[in-house]
């Protein structure tokens, strides 16, 4: 039971890294990027090229990794989401487009993926090690996973909430409308808040490669999720994704381990479904 | 009455036209009229209510697997009535517990559709009856099963026609103009939805349970293809998704480039598709054929 409990909550720490991103590039940006597990993907097999090719250990990379993916975040939503915004009157039609064109990002990214990496199931052993927790032996590789999703997520949510950046991103978030009554340029933080979500995407690609098994055509399932945590927390609502996170990874490793592991994406939908019918603005309301 | 001749003619010679081709050419013919019935049976719900739908081939490929598990039980015809029942009860399910919210949701819940019932029916096939994997042996012709397809498609595109005059019609397109004016003037937002979501679910699935027999060998990951959702989305926008020959239109040109580009370039191929997917959301978000019609308008201008 303690052991389902601590791998769930390592599990449910990437989850959360995952969800926080999307819920920043929804959030402020307005982009509902479904894309994104990809963009995560690209991180992962970075960082697993580079640690069999070169022997970079991952935790190194990721002082590389997420930057670039700060930068691509950057570049993307200049050349192909800002025509977007910049065309579309309402919200909806945003939305709309947004979905259509990120899901022509998707095959575009997975198909570069699937000629540069192969099909093949991918993973590294790296700090494969026992480490005894509670008296329940983890992973290294799991810890440190679950390590770099507290101090990112942790950043995060104090940045958000403590400084004069955070509020500018906060009032964008609740309204885009108003905010530039008060000096500040909605464009440039909608930029920021995709680029950042990009870079925890990058970040939660560098946890993945670091202990689980993926492949080049396993994007969606990393979307899914994400895209269920943050409709769960709340749009926009940073601690709720981060609270939602930990306890669908808590879910799921119960499910996989007591029923069955070819049923945590049938417990994430029931999850999904529950929440929509019982409380469609999620469990911790709007953020 | 030539609005109705013409198609009409057009049928009868879509119908003969087995008869003086190879056997590869109707291979060709019958995935274009596949994928014309499909791109139009997305628009009849999509294109009016702009709400995208991602899960296509979570019906197509129900309705391929349901033939599958009951081809040797039932007699085909019933086999058919049974998969457009099941494709039926999914969308009910679907529909109603994700189309009363905001469109986004309905989406997002569609995105992961296929995924979930690929996993269930695995997880199904290896747990319960311990097989993965099942033969159809069907004694259906290629020719048959064209001429179905092209029933089909005839009935989706006439279906949509008869209801973009019903009262039904008119609701779909005032909810995808604008929700809050459509719910003013006294739609029943739910119910125009869901009815239209529904209609649209059994035409898909039966479409999958038509063409099943070509595969002879079905199994989870076959059937349940993402690419076969993905196409008929871009199908339906390049043609217009809104229009009524929009869909097919789109349908035959693109089905064509991309059995070219799968048979040259398999390993690049969905580099093309994304890049041609983007390509028509941010040239032609309206489709051609609303391109077409900018294009005639400005010219008249001209003359004027």
């Amino acid at each position: 039971m303690l052991t389902t409990l601590i791998l769930g909550l390592v599990l449910g720490g990437t989850y959360a890294l995952l969800a926080l991103g999307l819920t920043l590039q929804y959030g402020i940006a307005r982009i509902m990027n479904l894309a994104y597990g990809e963009l995560t993907l690209i991180a992962a097999f970075v960082v697993v090229a580079a640690f069999q090719a070169a022997g970079i250990p991952p935790l190194a990379a990721l002082i590389a990794v997420v930057p670039a993916g700060y930068a691509l975040g950057w570049v993307l939503y200049t050349v192909m989401m800002r025509p977007l915004v910049a065309r579309s009157e309402s919200r909806g039609r945003l939305e709309i487009d947004s979905i259509l064109a990120t899901f022509g990002l998707l095959f575009l990214i997975q198909g570069v993926l699937l000629v540069s990496f192969g099909a093949n199931f991918t993973s590294i052993s790296y700090l494969d090690r026992g480490v005894n927790v509670f008296g329940v032996s983890v992973a290294l590789n799991r810890l440190i996973a679950f390590g770099i999703c507290v101090v990112a997520a942790g950043a995060l949510i104090w940045a958000l909430a403590r400084t004069r950046w955070g509020l500018v991103m906060r009032a964008v978030a609740l309204t885009p409308g108003s905010a530039p009554l008060v000096g500040i340029d909605v464009n440039r933080v909608a930029r920021q808040g995709f680029a950042l979500g990009t870079a925890l995407a990058a970040a939660g690609g560098v946890s993945v490669a670091m202990y689980q098994t993926f492949s080049a055509t396993g994007g969606v399932v990393f979307t899914m999720k994400a895209l269920v945590i943050v409709i769960m927390g709340g749009v926009g609502n940073v601690a709720g994704a981060l609270i939602a996170g930990l306890a669908l990874g808590l879910i799921e490793t119960f499910v996989s381990t007591t029923i069955d592991p070819g049923l945590t994406m049938a417990a994430t939908f029931l999850i999904f479904l529950i929440v929509l019918l019982w409380r469609p603005q999620g469990l911790f309301g709007r953020g | 009455m030539t609005r109705l001749l013409l198609p009409l003619a057009g049928l009868v010679v879509l119908a003969a036209l087995p008869g003086f081709v190879s056997e590869y050419g109707l291979g060709l013919m019958i995935g274009a009229v596949t994928y014309v019935t499909l791109a139009s049976a997305w628009a009849l719900f999509s294109g009016y209510t702009r709400y995208i739908s991602l899960a296509t081939v979570a019906f197509y490929g129900t309705g391929a697997y349901v033939v599958a598990v009951l081809n040797e039980v039932l007699p085909y015809p019933l086999v058919l009535l049974v998969a457009a029942l099941i494709g039926g009860a999914m969308a009910l399910v679907v529909g109603l517990s994700t189309l009363r919210l905001a469109g986004v949701y309905f989406v997002i819940f569609t995105f992961g559709l296929s995924e979930l019932v690929r996993q269930l029916i695995t997880w199904y096939e290896v747990n319960v009856t311990g097989t993965l994997g099942r033969y159809i042996f069907l004694d259906i012709s290629a020719r048959g099963i064209y001429w179905q397809m092209l029933a089909l498609a005839a009935v989706t595109i006439g279906l949509t026609a008869w209801i973009h005059r019903r009262p039904l019609g008119l609701a779909l397109r005032v909810v995808g103009d604008d929700e809050t004016v459509a719910a003013h003037s006294g739609i029943n937002l739910a119910r125009t939805k869901l009815i239209a979501f529904v209609l649209s679910s059994v035409i898909l699935t039966l479409a999958g349970a038509i063409v099943s027999p070509r595969w002879v060998y079905v199994e989870p990951s076959i059937v349940f293809n993402p690419t076969v959702s993905f196409l008929t989305v871009i199908m339906a926008l390049l043609g217009g998704a809104n229009r009524l020959v929009g869909p097919a239109l789109g349908a035959v040109p693109l089905f064509l480039t991309f059995e070219w580009l799968s048979a040259n370039f398999p390993d690049t191929y969905s580099i093309f598709m994304g890049l041609l997917f983007i390509g028509v959301v941010f040239a032609l978000p309206e489709g051609v054929l609303a391109g077409v019609d900018r294009l005639r308008a400005r010219k008249l201008r001209a003359a004027a």
